[in-house]
């Protein structure tokens, strides 16, 4: 037996036993409740940093153990079972790290300082902290389950059950109504409009409809697998993918891609993230941005042997990740609210993480995963931090918290340069793997050449991964001054309530801001031994790293921020202006490119024509059949009744002509003899 | 002398005029007398029987029984008019009425 055998349980029942705790035992007390999970996550946390430094030494966990066996003579098995190597090593590494870093900020986060008319603070604490730690302890062990699971099936259900806890959470304010859309407070912004958002309970169902939707596909593509090899193990599927055949191949992972486009927010399902902000931004940080959403990318690392053999679903992948990194950051560049502009940042980096993986990347792609995971998680964090110390999410009525705010301001310039891809920051490392990844790509299609550029399809992935590059500089620019640059534009009573937030938020961030630095030389081309590519994928990796290659990118990069610093820094061009000037094009990224009318519309007509359809027909058809033999029925009893006079003397005749039949039948046939 | 066909002709129309009488009278008291018009038909069969055919020997070892059968039917009777009667005067008090077409409470 492996010595990780026990460590992974421990892993993974820590965070479940304080679930249980939670779910029965603290359920009105508060403290207990918020330490149980702490301490589950953080004995996991300690035993992942176990487990890595083993499976660092070479140290690996593959168990496998049949759930069931149907066929002719038992002859098929559906697996479940434990893996460790080194993808889950790090993947736990992220996950619980960063959930133990975020249940420490909850427990402020959820302690609500308001003031009255005196100016005197009074803390509300939530009345669901018991419950919101109690979901926290299930998505955490959920999670580490995912990447610890050793077969498509275990991945499967904890994947489900990722996806339920993530509809828990965004509806966590399940009482709170839409918030409608309302006149700024905001110096500058007159007449200017919050957006409307919807009900938390609203974004949750949005959520999850639109996820399950993609893990339609990836059952289907499950059980496809099964039919054609028989097993689920990934293991044995490695062993078997060489004999597969390519179209089985392409089949399968396309469809366990559907299952990754869902809830990775992927084009063209990537409308539920935006909403699923509604949740608690903590939620948002762990669920939202650092680990649930990266899930599609790891299962598309997981089963990368299958897509490896399937050339035109690498395609697929590397364009659908190389549309959402380039669209979601268009839509980024506009959105005026604090969350929801790291949402499409969160969609549009996943999409680079896409990209990285069409191309063959996958240690680049786990590579951006990893850093991402420690700054996205500390961007929305610190965003927390901005909403409870203004009290508003929209940037247009904030400004000038870097004074107010000064470390909250130092971990959000940190996050964000490092999203920029500012070297040496972490973001750097991971995006220029994967702009090297695209690069080293051989061109796949080819359709011609327009002057001296060749139009192939990796020509057009690498023009979105360095328009994305751009786009990113711009928006986190953008955030950084409409949020902490200038000074207070929103309501002047609020301004002095404006505060720094308390030291159990402080905390995790300011420990977030080491990852977020210095997690990207691991993936660099300074660290002599033990790359992360190599590390990850199993062989051995050299960077070539030209001076070239990192200028463009970086060139890029400062030209977004240098338009960003001229519009919102310096205000030499006014973005009214440019709204103005570009209005089509803005407007159409401000709505989103339509997708939310076009979805709204399409669930308006189709499903609801389709519903409507199904509604008659169980109306008329089904409740007809049923009502046709209810009135036989009646009509029976009906003609039967009549025979029921109450009238006794009807009766004595029935009686009366039965004796006279019986008399004659007995006596007639003996008349003749 | 009138033989035993004469009296079962006799127990005959008496058990049809009691059977009229129950199925075309209207009112319960005219009902229980119709009533005993056809135990008293079967009476005197009974009777008539007993007076003029001797029961094979093993199926009754009494020369009386068809007489003892016909006091147990008067004494039946006897008791089946009195409840009758005490119903009749139940029913009357709720529903004021003897006549059987109107007392139809169990109508389908």
């Amino acid at each position: 037996m492996s010595p990780l055998l026990p460590l992974a349980l421990l892993i993974l029942l820590a965070p479940f036993l304080a679930f249980l705790l939670n779910a029965f035992v603290a359920r009105r007390a508060w403290a207990l409740a918020g330490a149980f999970t702490i301490i589950g996550v953080a004995v996991s946390f300690i035993t992942s940093i176990l487990v890595f430094f083993q499976v660092w030494a070479g140290a690996r966990l593959d168990l496998t153990f049949p759930w069931l066996t149907i066929g002719p003579g038992q002859s098929r098995a559906v697996d479940l079972g434990l893996r460790i190597d080194p993808l889950t090593s790090v993947m736990m590494l992220a996950v619980s790290g960063v959930s133990l870093l975020v249940q420490i900020y909850s427990w402020a986060y959820l302690h609500e300082t308001e003031f009255d008319a005196q100016g005197h603070p009074h803390v509300h604490r939530d009345p669901g902290f018991s419950r919101y730690y109690c979901w926290m302890a299930l998505f955490t062990f959920s999670m580490l389950g995912l990447v610890l699971g050793s077969s498509l099936l275990t991945l499967f259900i904890f994947w489900e059950l990722v996806g339920l806890c993530s509809y828990l959470l965004i509806g966590f304010w399940y009482d709170r109504g839409r918030t409608e859309a309302r006149p700024l407070v905001a110096e500058g912004y007159e007449g200017q409009y919050a957006d409307a958002r919807l009900s938390p309970p609203e974004a949750a169902k949005k959520a999850f409809l639109t996820t399950r939707l993609g893990d339609l596909g990836l059952l289907i593509g499950i059980l496809y697998l099964w039919s054609q090899t028989g097993t689920l193990t990934f293991s044995q599927l490695e062993g078997m993918v060489g004999s597969m055949p390519t179209e089985v191949a392409t089949i399968a992972a396309l469809l366990i891609f559907c299952g990754a486009v869902g809830k990775s927010a992927q084009f063209p399902l990537q409308v539920w993230l935006p909403d699923a902000m509604e949740g608690p931004t903590p939620v948002s940080a762990l669920i939202h941005a650092a680990t649930m959403v990266a899930a599609g990318v790891y299962l598309v690392g997981r089963t990368f042997f299958l897509f490896e053999h399937a050339p035109v679903a690498m395609l697929v992948v590397a364009l659908i990740g190389g549309f959402t990194a380039f669209f979601a950051a268009t839509m980024g560049l506009v959105n005026n609210d604090i969350k929801r502009v790291m949402a499409y940042s969160t969609v549009s980096q996943l999409g680079y993480m896409f990209l990285a993986l069409g191309v063959g990347g996958l240690g680049a792609a786990m590579f951006h995963l990893f850093s991402h995971a420690w700054f996205k998680a500390l961007l929305f964090l610190t965003a927390g931090s901005v909403i409870h110390g203004s009290g508003t999410q929209d940037m247009r009525e904030m400004g000038g918290l870097g004074r107010l705010m000064p470390w909250t301001f130092l971990a959000t310039l940190v996050a964000g340069l490092s999203l920029i891809g500012i070297p040496p920051l972490s973001g750097f490392w991971s995006k220029d793997l994967i702009i090297g990844a695209v690069r080293n790509h051989e061109p796949v299609v080819g359709v011609g050449r327009l002057f001296t550029l060749d139009l192939t399809v990796t020509g057009l992935l690498l023009f979105f991964a360095l328009m994305t590059v751009m786009m990113t500089a711009f928006y986190t620019v953008r955030l950084l001054f409409l949020t902490f640059g200038g000074r207070w534009r929103g309501d002047p009573h609020l301004a002095h309530h404006v505060h720094e937030a308390p030291a159990a938020m402080l905390w995790p961030m300011l420990i977030l801001i080491i990852p977020s630095i210095f997690v990207g030389l691991w993936g660099s081309p300074l660290v002599p031994v033990g790359h992360f590519v190599s590390f990850v994928e199993g062989r051995p990796f050299t960077e070539e790293m030209s001076l070239g290659d990192i200028a463009l990118p970086l060139a890029l990069a400062l030209i977004g921020i240098v338009i960003a610093w001229l519009m919102y820094g310096l205000k030499t061009i006014s973005p009214a202006r440019v709204a103005a000037l570009t209005g089509p094009l803005y407007r159409w990224a401000y709505n989103k490119w339509g997708f939310d009318d076009l979805y709204n519309a399409l669930v308006g007509s189709v499903v609801v024509g389709f519903a409507w359809v199904v509604a008659w027909t169980d109306r008329v058809v089904v409740d007809g059949i049923v009502n046709w033999i209810a009135q036989v029925i009646v009509a029976i009893g009906r003609a039967g009744r009549v025979v029921q006079t109450g009238q006794v003397q009807t009766y004595a005749w029935v009686v009366f002509g039965g004796l006279v039949i019986v008399a004659a039948a007995v006596v007639l046939p003996t008349l003749g003899r | 002398m009138p033989g035993l066909n004469q009296f079962l002709i006799l127990g005959a129309i008496i058990f049809c005029i009691g059977i009229y009488g129950a199925l075309s009278r209207r009112n319960v008291v005219v009902l229980l007398m119709a009533l005993e018009l056809m135990l008293n038909g079967v009476n005197i069969t009974l009777v008539a029987f007993n007076r003029f055919l001797t029961p094979p020997a093993g199926v009754s070892s009494s020369p009386f029984a068809g007489q003892m059968f016909a006091l147990f039917v008067i004494a039946v009777a006897a008791a089946e008019a009195a409840l009758g009667l005490a119903i009749v005067i139940a029913v009357y008090r709720v529903r004021h009425t003897v006549q059987v077409d109107q007392i139809d409470a169990l109508r389908g």
